[in-house]
Parts: C-alpha cells; structure tokens; sequence
C-alpha cells in the first residue's frame, strides 16, 4: 500500500475527479464510498476495483470482469449482434432510443449484458455479466435474450452457467416486454436443472427488482460480493410506503446470509478458485451412474 | 351500496343521476315522461361509449383499480362452485392478500389462485390491499404443486398493485419466492391459465401469470411499473403519471397489439365494475373454451408449447 502511504503524505493539491457516488470511475483519483479515502484509480484496477483499506468492492466493467475471471487467452465473447429496438416508441422527458445511444457510447457496449464462453482455472464454463454502465443494468429484450442463449450455450457445450448480476431491475422503456424477460429467463433456467448443469449466481451491487426477482434467485447456489445492494424493492420505496426506519445493514449481502437468503459472500480476489470449486463439485456426480 | 365515480366517469353518473330521477316523477307527471326517459337513456348508451372506448391509457389505468371493480372473490361463485379455500404456505403464515383453493368450473376440479385487495377498509388492511409477502407467492406455489400432483388444471386471476415493498417481504426473501414461481410454473405439468382482471403490477402480477395461456379483460392493465412509479423515476415527479401511463402502454389492447395475450375478454359497456354478473359471463366463455383445449393437449406438447412461447418474448434486433 505504499503509493497510498507516499500520497497521504504528499501535499493534496490534486482533488479527487470521480463524481461522489461515480460507479465506474473514469477520472485518475476516485473517493472510496466506504471509507472515503482518495484512491489512486489506476492502483484499485490492480486491485480488481476493490479499496484496499475497507474491502469496499466498487463497481467494475463486465469486459474487466472477464478478463480477471477467466484463464488468460481461454474466453471468447458471443452474441455481439443483440442491438436493443423501442417496440413501444417509449418517450419520457427523452426518447429511448436517444438514452440507448447515449449508453452505448458511454459503455462501450450495445446492451448491459456481455456473454462469454471461456474457462476459469481450466473450467470451461459460459458466463454472462451485468454492464452497470449502461442504463444501470435494465433488464431488457436483449439482456434477457443473452441470458437466454448463455444458458442455452452452456447446455451446449455441457459446462455450468455463471450470471453475474449489476442491475437496478427491470428496463421501464421496454414496458411490459422487459417484464416479460423475467419469465422467459426463469423459463430457460429449467433447461439447466433437466440437464443438471450448475447455475451459479454471484450477486454484485446492485440487484434489485426484475432482476432479483427471476434469475438472479435461480442458481443452484448463490453467491455476493461483500456489501452488496440487493432486494426486490429500493430502500427508498420501503422507507416511503412502511415509513419505518430501515434496519442497519438493510438489503446489504450481510444481512442477507443472516436471513438464510444467500449460500455465501466471497471476496472479488477470491472467487475465481471459489467458482472453480463450486463446479468442480457439482459437476463430478459421484453418485451419477445410480440416478440415471 | 352507493356507487363510486372515476372523474372521468363524472358525466355518465350525472346522467343517470337524471334519468332515474326523471323516471320516479313519471307516475305523477304527464304521459311525455317516458318519451324524455327513453331519450336521455339513448344519449347516456352514447355517452357511455364515447367515454369508455374514448378513456385514454391514464384513464384506463384508474379503471383497473377503480373502487367499485370486482375482486377476485366476487368472480368466485359467479363462475365456480364447491370452493374450498386452502390456507398457508406450510413454512411461515397465511397471506390473505392471496387466495387459494380447489373448485369445480363446469363440473372439472381445478385449482384457483388469484390476489384479493379487499373491498372495505377493514378487509383491505387485512389483505394487505393485494399486495402479498413471499408467504403469499408460497402458498400460490404449494397450490400449484398440489394441483400437478392431482392432475388439476390451474386457473389464476391477477389483481394487484405489486409484490409487498416491505422490510418483512424483503427479509424472508421476497425476490426469492417470486423467482421460483416464475421458474416452476413454466414447467408445471397441468394446464395454466392467466388472467389479469384488475391491475396487473409488475412482478407481483407475473409470480401468479407464467402459464399457457394469458387473458385480459377490457378494463385491465399489466404493466412493468404502475404510471406513478414511472413517471416518479423518469419525470421525477408523480404528476406525470398520465403522460407515463401513455408511455408504458399497459392496457389490454396495447398487450395484444404486442402478440403478448391470448384474448381480450370484454366487459360491459360501462366495465366490470357497474354488472358483475355480464362480466363474469364473457369470463367464463373464454376459460371453458381454452380450458376444453389444454385439455386435450399431451402434457409434453402443452409443455413444449409454453416454453417456446415464453423464450420467444421480446423485441431485438
């Protein structure tokens, strides 16, 4: 932690450039929402976005995401050609298509799904990852959709699913079509129970709504990264309707496993060895010959 | 009981406010009375038709919650009978905000599972003004898994603004319960038919909607959030919701231009909430016609046929 040491006691001329609460931090110093600290951006990617001092786990780009997760040179990215269309012309105070524009260049990306097929510690296994960036991980046509040929990739190729969820939920300007992608996940999900493939969710901040409440909920085990958001309704909307004071720790990944609503929490550096793990036991079937 | 009115619906009760009154004159005025009786009432049928196929999608979305529009448990003995209601999820409690409960529809044993606001106060706190708590979508799921085991079809009818957003519901796993719904009724093994006959909201709808098929009536909506919760995210202001429920398209004939239900069921021209009974009639048309066809379906086609009916939503491209 030396740079951090070397900082602290260097003059502060330079202010942080990220915004307070920025998810993806573009500027060169960032403020840890944890404990606040003035973090050095290009030493916390080394750190897969992860603050040295609290173990707060920031939000990190589902390409970045990747490339920590899987074996070097193993994965390959697919379903680049889903593009989003506006089925209901949707229109608030701006037009969806302009806000879809507007996402992709900011995120890179077409949609806020990417899907992979790559291996984690010589594990072939198809992945598909949230991109908060764009349009805060919304939930719709075509995320549901990767999801649905992710999962239909890995009984393919007989490898176990991993989703990686960042959502706030299900995409408004997608209308009841984005509602329908709950179910048309939940739907495909069965095809990697009929096959006994593992499904394995790593919850990350945030999950709330459509999306929490259909697949991120399906895996056969459920994992989160420390602190993470995730519930069905936004602490805002509960304060509002119960008017009650939330609960420490409140919908965090803590409170969670204390609830019994979680298999585990594992660290971001952890969990490549924990996901391999996690396959590798589920998918030897020692028993296997007398089921079938 | 006294009706109530939608401000929308404000003409059409002042009309009839002034047919009735005209016709309780008509013994002891002269013989003109029921020429000018017979008149207003035409206008009013006109009236009423311009009003309602005229109401825009905010005005729709206050018909399906309207006051005075029938529960659940009012459609129960209208279209079914030797109901018998069966209680609790096994686990935690009874969520009255859900009922459930085998019945016989045109002699045939079939489960029925729908949300009940609640009609007076005291029955809308009770439950919890449809809103259920995972203990409720729990015990929808309990009377699923019943009915596949006794090869029941199962009926489900949808009314409810949402999913409880409580501190209760979210620590006994609120997204949980609703997942797993949506999971397994994909591949119940009996027939499943929906129908949204109030307020279809968001996944609270959906938990009790996967099936084979999906019906509206007229008045109804489905929607991913209601207008208010759209226009208090998109417009930052809950005065929006016109303009978001124009947005969001959730009344039964936006969903069927999307190819997205089965049918529209009609309801009486002033809706389901002024003739219980017309309403419950064209209801049970359209389930005892699609009821005879799932029945007749093998189980692995009438699996087959939802699964692909479910992967194929959404629009791409």
């Amino acid at each position: 932690m030396s740079w951090l040491t070397d900082w602290m006691n260097s003059p502060r001329k330079i202010l942080a450039s990220g915004k307070k609460e920025s998810p993806t931090p573009e500027g060169m110093w960032l403020q840890c929402p944890g404990c606040k600290e003035t973090l050095y951006n290009k030493e916390l990617h080394g750190y897969l976005m992860v603050c040295p001092r609290c173990n707060e786990h920031l939000r990190i780009e589902a390409s970045k995401r990747a490339e920590f997760l899987f074996d070097e040179a193993s994965y390959q990215e697919f379903d680049l050609d889903l593009k989003p269309a506006d089925p209901l012309g949707f229109k608030d105070q701006k037009r969806y298509k302009d806000r879809v524009k507007d996402a992709v260049k900011k995120a890179g990306n077409e949609d806020a799904m990417r899907n992979y097929l790559g291996e984690i510690c010589a594990q072939k296994a198809s992945v598909s990852i949230f991109d908060f960036a764009f349009m805060g991980g919304s939930m719709g046509s075509v995320v549901g959709e990767k999801i649905a040929r992710g999962m239909e990739r890995a009984v393919e190729n007989r490898c176990p699913y991993l989703l990686i969820t960042a959502s706030g939920g299900a995409r408004m300007q997608e209308g009841i079509l984005s509602l329908m992608q709950m179910a048309k996940t939940s739907s495909v999900a069965n095809q990697l129970k009929d096959q006994k493939l593992p499904f394995v969710c790593l919850l990350t901040d945030p999950t709330m709504g459509g999306v929490s409440a259909s697949v991120a909920w399906l895996g056969d085990v459920i994992l989160a990264e420390p602190g993470a958001l995730i519930g069905f309704a936004g602490p805002r909307v509960i304060q509002e309707t119960v008017g009650e004071k939330l609960p420490e720790g409140f919908q965090r990944a803590e409170f969670l496993q204390e609830h019994g609503l979680i298999d585990a929490i594992v660290n971001r550096g952890d969990q490549r060895d924990y996901l391999s793990m996690t396959f590798r036991h589920l998918m030897q079937r020692p028993f296997a010959n007398k089921t079938l | 009981m006294a009706n109530s009115y939608l401000e929308f619906e404000r003409p059409v009760a002042e009309m009839t406010a002034k047919i009735e009154a005209l016709s309780q004159m008509g013994s002891s005025a002269g013989i003109n009375i029921a020429e000018e009786v017979e008149k207003l009432t035409l206008k009013r049928d006109k009236l009423i038709e311009e009003t309602y196929a005229n109401a825009s999608r905010g005005e729709m979305a206050q018909l399906s919650r309207h006051p005075d529009r029938p529960n659940f448990l009012d459609y129960v003995p209208l279209l079914f009978n030797d109901f018998q209601e069966l209680h609790g999820d096994r686990a935690f409690a009874d969520d009255a905000a859900i009922v459930g409960g085998m019945a016989t529809f045109h002699g045939r044993s079939v489960m029925i599972v729908g949300h009940q606001k609640g009609r007076d106060t005291k029955e809308k706190i009770k439950r919890n003004f449809g809103m259920a708590k995972p203990e409720g979508y729990r015990k929808a799921l309990r009377l699923f898994r019943l009915a596949e085991r006794f090869d029941m079809p199962v009926l489900t009818f949808i009314d409810t603004a949402g999913a409880w957003p409580g501190i209760d519901a979210e620590e006994r796993g609120q997204s949980e319960a609703i997942a797993r719904n949506l999971m397994e009724l994909a591949v119940l093994r009996v027939p499943v038919i929906c129908t949204v006959v109030g307020e279809g909201g968001s996944g609270g709808a959906l938990a009790i909607g996967v099936g084979d098929r999906l019906f509206m009536q007229q008045f109804s909506t489905y929607s991913v959030i209601s207008p208010e919760g759209c226009a208090a995210i998109l417009w930052r202001d809950r005065a929006y919701a016109e303009q978001a429920a124009e947005a969001l398209k959730p009344t039964a004939a936006d969903l069927d231009a999307l190819g997205l239900i089965d049918k529209i069921i009609p309801e009486p021209k002033e809706g389901a909430h002024r003739n219980y009974e017309e309403a419950a009639r064209a209801m049970d048309e359209v389930l005892l016609q699609a009821l005879n066809e799932l029945l007749r379906m093998p189980v692995d086609l009438l699996l087959h046929q939802r699964q692909q009916r479910l992967r194929g939503m959404g629009i791409y491209n």
